[in-house]
């Protein structure tokens, strides 16, 4: 199928309804949802039909607009408006505003930065089309990438583009792509598989699941041009089964693709075959590490293994596999489409192109962002982010999940990307981004994430099963005022152990939460130790005799 | 050798849901986890008898059957309560009070998280980020999804279940 074949079969669906004068996109990603947006999509529906003007109005459900914090949003187009805030009380006055003077009490503004600092990529499409059809994303140059693929390029032509744009791995190592295509495609044998880790793990992110949700034909794509590249014919998507939606949804994009011949046997008329299933994850955060998700595809206790080798020579069921994490293949297609070259002119020297994040906590503006590497912490936190509400000063940011750490405000200028985040003590990590003011208790969230490590540690090796145990356990006297600074000597150890010791990330990165901030908030644990005080009156201490 | 498949526990229908899962894996004993999704959905939990089935049917022994079922978090091997109440435990729910949510809840039903009150009325769940971090705290209840829930609010919407019949 050429890429003219494609659009014809849009056209087609055009054909078939007439281009509506007003379309009212409602959200109806979660964060939307949980402040009843559908009920305002019902409402707005209700409307329409009352006053009979249906066919030339649609109501669209779509995906995650970005600016959570101001949901429940609904954009109107060609009008170009967005509303934030909207009940199902408003739908009356947005119809009849179609056209019209946008309503000016809950006119969102777009002309700020959270909207023109951003650099979309990945979630391009996502609160424009409607997830659950095809020819919305096709409409927006989808599958085009494949079909190019297939029809003009050789799997090496493709890995060298991928190369040439420098797109690393969004899954948290930030290993080069290009590389891992290369070493797969050079694998021996003629049977190897393509893995999509959607198992997202850091417990306060959701970047993987709103692409999932809002625009998965994405990443089918992505997936079908790095088979083609590598030589496999049947993939697997690892999915958290806690996230039903971006389930149903995928399985809707699998059917609709295999119908229109981009997926399944001899795609777009050629030789190729690529076949996706899905698979539930099962709720264990060890199983987003690579070689535990194969463990677990394969139907056992997802434990990692030692490598090498890794996956690339030996994965799942022993053949040659490749793996990568959902925004690595969302990028993909865009990749292909417009050159390895001008992905590789955004950002960085070493980090190219952009990345999502999940930015969250204290800031006014929460939500899901997509920016260029290079951009400043300052940038996304007070400009983007619309610095710290309540008129209360700026703490820290933790980045990287329970495998990053805490930046403090000296490093605030600094432009994110894999290195500089890897020089302070954190890591770009899959795109948690969490804002801390001063009542955030720094020994408090160091001792939330060593919890998460020790309840998700596998039980494999010593030093994370028991290290994590006895971190948490002398973190939990720290906060509750009953340790002793020789405990504190012991933390440090343990640590040092542990990240040394450990045989797979969880546990060599167990301890970046409590040595990043005992690097920058040290005075917080010496308060909570010497003085029995929480200087953010976050932990419960015991009362003091004279007060 | 020729294999005879085992026949389901009980005369329920719905066994044939979690047949049709594994037919199509072919009885293949990689299947196991996604058989156990099978058995959960259907099921609402993972029974001793419903695992020594799928052992049996999948041809995997008991211990790995177990062995999975319990490492997973996901997979449950009691019963749930009538209603659900799930506090999002997140980075962001944690750090603008989540924790509070929960004691909250604990305190008022002597329940610990993943645990169920005696009357089997309500069962008290925590989760990681569910998507809607701008909204922190957010909790579900069953199914359906509140943010900037308070400790006074959440037990407001919990007394509700337990109290109807009270
Ligand atoms: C404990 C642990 C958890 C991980 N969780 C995830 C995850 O949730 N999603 C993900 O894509 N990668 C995760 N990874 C990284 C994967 O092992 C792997 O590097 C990644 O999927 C490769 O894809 P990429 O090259 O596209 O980043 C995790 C690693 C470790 C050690
Ligand atoms: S480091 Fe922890 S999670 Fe990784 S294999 Fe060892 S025990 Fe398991
Ligand atoms: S941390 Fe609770 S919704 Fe994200």
């Amino acid at each position: 199928m050429t890429p003219e074949e494609l659009k014809r079969l849009v056209s087609q669906g055009e054909a078939e309804r007439p281009e509506p004068k007003h379309r009212i996109c409602v959200c109806v990603a979660a964060a939307c949802l949980s402040s009843n947006s559908d009920q305002v999509k019902q409402a707005l529906e209700n409307e329409l039909a009352a006053r009979g003007i249906a066919p030339e109005c649609e109501v669209k459900g779509v995906g995650c607009m970005g600016l959570c914090s101001a949901g429940p949003l609904v954009a109107v187009e060609p009008d170009g408006v967005t509303y934030q805030h909207v009940t199902s009380t408003d739908a009356a006055e947005i119809v009849e505003h179609l056209g019209q003077q946008p309503i000016e009490r809950l006119t969102c503004p777009t002309e700020t930065p959270f909207f023109t600092k951003q650099y979309k990529i990945v979630l391009e499409n996502s609160g424009i089309i409607d997830p659950e059809k095809i020819e919305d994303y096709i409409a927006r140059d989808g599958y085009t990438a494949l079909a190019r693929v297939l029809e003009d390029m050789s799997p090496q032509e493709v890995i060298d583009e991928i190369t040439r744009s420098g797109l690393r791995g969004r899954g948290g190592a930030g290993y080069p792509t290009g590389l891992k295509w290369s070493t797969v495609a050079k694998a021996g044998g003629t049977r190897k598989f393509v893995i999509c880790n959607a198992d997202e793990g850091d417990p306060g992110a959701f970047m993987d699941r709103s692409v999932l949700e809002s625009d998965p034909h994405r990443v089918l794509e992505g997936m079908a041009i790095a088979a083609y590249a590598v030589g496999a014919s049947q993939g697997y998507l690892y999915v958290r089964a806690e996230y039903p939606l971006a389930v149903k949804r995928l399985r809707t994009a699998i059917r609709q693709a295999e119908r229109l011949g981009l997926l399944g046997n001899n795609i777009c008329g050629t030789t190729f075959s690529f076949h996706v299933d899905i698979r539930l994850g099962a709720g264990a955060f060890v199983c987003g590490e690579e070689t535990a998700l194969i463990a677990s595809i394969e139907g056992k206790r997802g434990q990692p293994r030692p490598r090498p080798p890794y996956p690339a020579e030996y994965g799942l069921w022993g053949y040659p596999t490749l793996i990568n994490n959902v925004e690595t293949f969302a990028n993909v297609a865009p990749i292909i489409r417009n050159g390895g070259d001008w992905y590789a002119s955004i950002g960085t020297e070493k980090s190219k192109g952009t990345k999502v994040f999940a930015l969250a906590g204290a800031v006014k503006n929460t939500g899901l962002i997509e920016v260029p590497m290079g951009i400043t912490l300052r940038e996304i936190i007070f400009d983007i982010g619309g610095g710290i509400p309540g008129g209360r000063k700026f703490k820290a940011v933790q980045t990287g999940g329970p495998s990053g750490g805490c930046i403090p405000e000296q490093y605030m200028d600094m432009p994110v990307d894999y290195e500089s985040l890897a020089v302070v003590g954190s890591i770009m990590g899959s795109g948690g981004m969490i804002v801390m003011d001063e009542t955030s208790c720094m020994v408090d969230v160091a001792k939330f994430f060593m919890d998460f490590c020790m309840t998700e540690s596998c039980g494999k090796c010593v030093p994370c099963r028991v290290g994590t145990a006895q971190m948490y356990g002398i973190l939990q006297r720290i906060t509750s005022g009953e340790a002793t600074m020789s405990e504190l000597a012991l933390l440090e150890e343990l640590c040092d152990m542990v990240k040394y010791t450990s045989l797979c990330g969880l546990g060599q990165t167990a301890p970046n939460p409590v040595l990043s901030t005992l690097q920058y908030f040290r005075d917080e644990y010496i308060a909570h130790i010497v003085e029995k005080r929480c200087p953010a009156g976050v932990c419960q201490m015991p009362v003091r005799e004279g007060h | 050798m020729h294999f005879t498949k085992p026949s389901p526990p009980s005369d329920d229908k719905r066994w044939r849901i979690v047949e049709a899962t594994m037919r199509r894996h072919g009885y293949d004993p990689h299947a196991l986890i996604e058989t156990l999704h099978s058995v959960q959905q259907t099921f609402g939990y993972l029974e001793t008898e419903s695992l020594r089935y799928v052992a049996r049917a999948l041809r995997v022994p008991l211990s790995k059957v177990y062995g999975a079922a319990t490492f997973y978090h996901f997979f449950t091997l009691k019963p749930q309560g009538e209603h659900t109440c799930v506090v999002c435990m997140g980075t962001a729910c944690y750090i603008k009070g989540a924790p509070n949510i929960v004691s909250a809840i604990s305190k008022e039903y002597q329940v610990q998280p993943g645990e169920t009150t005696a009357d089997g009325k309500l069962s008290l769940l925590t989760a990681r980020c569910i998507g809607a971090c701008g909204l922190a705290p957010a909790v579900v209840f069953d199914g359906e999804v509140a943010g900037k829930v308070t400790p006074e609010e959440a037990l407001e919407r919990t007394r509700r279940w337990t109290s109807n019949d009270a």
